[in-house]
């Protein structure tokens, strides 16, 4: 109990003052689950819309599989990436193994799968309430997308909000391509891993202090904006 | 409608297409889901001027006829025949370019439609317009004089930041009638325009399809309204369990109506 109080203490200091470590720890944290929820966006948004509003023979397997990828588990992410990414691996060359690129490559290939799934959902329910609308106007499939995409920009922040809370939270993959070396790529998750493994809790508490804090902020954000986004009636 | 002056340009008095779009003609059509038929062998010819007004009970397929002349729907069986060939995907086969047509693109579909329920986008009443404007291909530079015009021929101007969905019904209604005439089009299919909007939203509704009218719109509306159809039609389409019942002019269907269903309804007995 004396330890646990101790640890609680240690981490707040840690906090308090900024202590380099830790600041480090969370800025290479939200560079790389940032970027991957960026990533993820650019690639979810207009492929979720695009499954949304096309019809051709395959679409509902590509459906099921996006919507499995949803689960994908991140240690069976990181190990197929680490055998690409791995020197005798086809983009061994690249030289990305243990590097914040590849944990941005792992996080967005967990990422992209729920934005994905996430858009066409919202984009195709909407597609149901537009589409007789739209077809008067002369707009169809692929040139509705943009039109589409806008009007359920509201439910999409949620979808990148979904995002980014699994990328965020996620040890496995990071810890394989990244290989959590310090001041390198060392991340939040897997720091909290490794300190908590080696008995130094106060850092892996205020790790784990600050990542709970993060979650709690920006869903009360997107909260926010989608209380605003009813009060005009955009939802 | 005080403010059509200042509307020439969405106007059609200076329409010259070298084919007119109408008349439309409907041979034998029908129209089935499921393998029932909900419209039976209609056979019609609506022809450009007067204002058409298609009544008839719930379910007889009024709005299915709309739906097909707008091309949201096809026939099951049976052929649709415009003067002037188009279809929704390309607009006007052969249509006129640009200035010809009153400043609309030829991509434009040269037939819009009023839904009953009208679906306004999650944007601003301007942007609701905007959107309309870039669909229809509406050069960059005219969208914004374009812009006004709607606005104010809606009068809509001091609502054209609020967000669409928050209007009252009959701005709603207002705004999505303006946004179909956006489109310029030579015919106008209303679908119930004024069903749940009081007396005042409903003479404003009826002022633009006047204006639209006076302007040279072929005019296509369905109502339940009877004192609605008979401020407006100039010939009425009597549709009864999927079938045409009688087609005549106003005049002769409010006082001496050709067919037993249609004097059943003007009489106030139930019609099934």
């Amino acid at each position: 109990m004396q330890e646990l109080q101790s640890a609680f203490w240690e981490a707040g200091r840690l906090l308090l003052t900024f202590d380099s470590d830790l600041t480090e720890i969370v800025f290479l944290s939200l560079r790389v689950t940032l970027s991957a929820v960026f990533i993820g966006c650019l690639i979810g948004f207009p492929f979720g819309a695009f499954l949304a509003v096309a019809r051709f023979p395959g679409r509902t397997v590509i459906v099921v599989i996006v919507n499995a990828f949803m689960g994908l588990p991140p240690v069976v992410a990181g190990l197929f990436l680490y055998l690409l990414l791995s020197r005798s691996g086809p983009l061994g060359p690249l030289a990305l193994l243990y590097t914040p690129t590849a944990m941005i490559i792992a996080q967005a290939v967990l990422v992209t799968p729920i934005v994905t799934a996430m858009t066409r959902q919202v984009v195709e329910d909407l597609y149901q309430e537009y589409d007789e609308q739209f077809r008067s106007m002369g707009l169809f499939g692929a040139r509705a997308v943009p039109s589409l995409l806008w009007d359920a920009r509201y439910s999409l922040i949620t979808g990148a909000l979904a995002g980014f809370g699994r990328a965020a939270a996620e040890v496995g993959a990071v810890l394989i391509v990244g290989g959590n070396i310090n001041h390198v790529t060392r991340v939040m998750t897997t720091t909290i891993a490794l300190e908590t493994s080696r008995g130094n809790l106060s850092l892996a508490l205020g790790l784990g202090l600050v990542l709970i804090s993060l979650s709690l902020l920006i869903n009360a954000a997107v909260m926010s904006l989608r209380g605003s986004a009813k009060r005009l009636a955009y939802v | 409608m005080s403010t059509q002056q200042g509307f020439a340009g969405i106007g059609q008095s200076d329409r010259t297409a070298p084919t007119p779009l109408l008349p439309v003609s409907l041979e034998n059509v029908c129209f089935g889901v499921n393998g029932a038929d909900l419209l039976h062998d209609v056979s019609l010819t609506i022809g450009p001027g007067n204002r058409t007004v298609i009544m008839g009970p719930n379910g007889a397929g009024k709005s299915l006829l709309l739906r097909l002349m707008q091309g949201l729907i096809s026939p099951t069986r049976g052929k649709l025949t415009w003067r002037r060939d188009w279809n929704s995907r390309q607009g006007t086969q052969g249509g006129t370019p640009g200035s010809a047509t009153g400043g609309m693109p030829s991509g434009a579909p040269p037939v819009s439609i009023v839904l009953q329920r009208p679906v306004l986008l999650r944007r601003s009443v301007a942007a609701n317009l905007t959107h309309a404007l870039r669909v229809l291909r509406v050069p960059r530079a005219e969208r914004a004089a374009r812009l006004e015009e709607l606005l104010t021929l809606g009068n809509l101007q001091d609502r054209r930041d609020q967000p669409a969905r928050s209007l009252s019904g009959g701005e709603q209604q207002r705004l999505a009638t303006v946004r179909a005439l956006a489109a310029s089009p030579e015919m106008l299919l209303l679908d119930e325009p004024t069903a749940s909007l009081d007396p005042q939203a409903t003479h404003a509704i009826e002022g633009l399809i006047q204006s639209s009218h006076e302007r040279g719109t072929k005019i296509v509306m369905v109502t339940h309204d009877m004192g609605q159809a008979k401020r407006i039609a100039d010939e009425v389409v009597f549709v009864s369990q999927g079938r045409i019942a009688e087609f005549t002019p106003a005049e002769t269907f409010f006082t001496q109506p050709q067919s037993e269903e249609a004097r059943a309804y003007l009489s106030g007995q139930l019609v099934i």
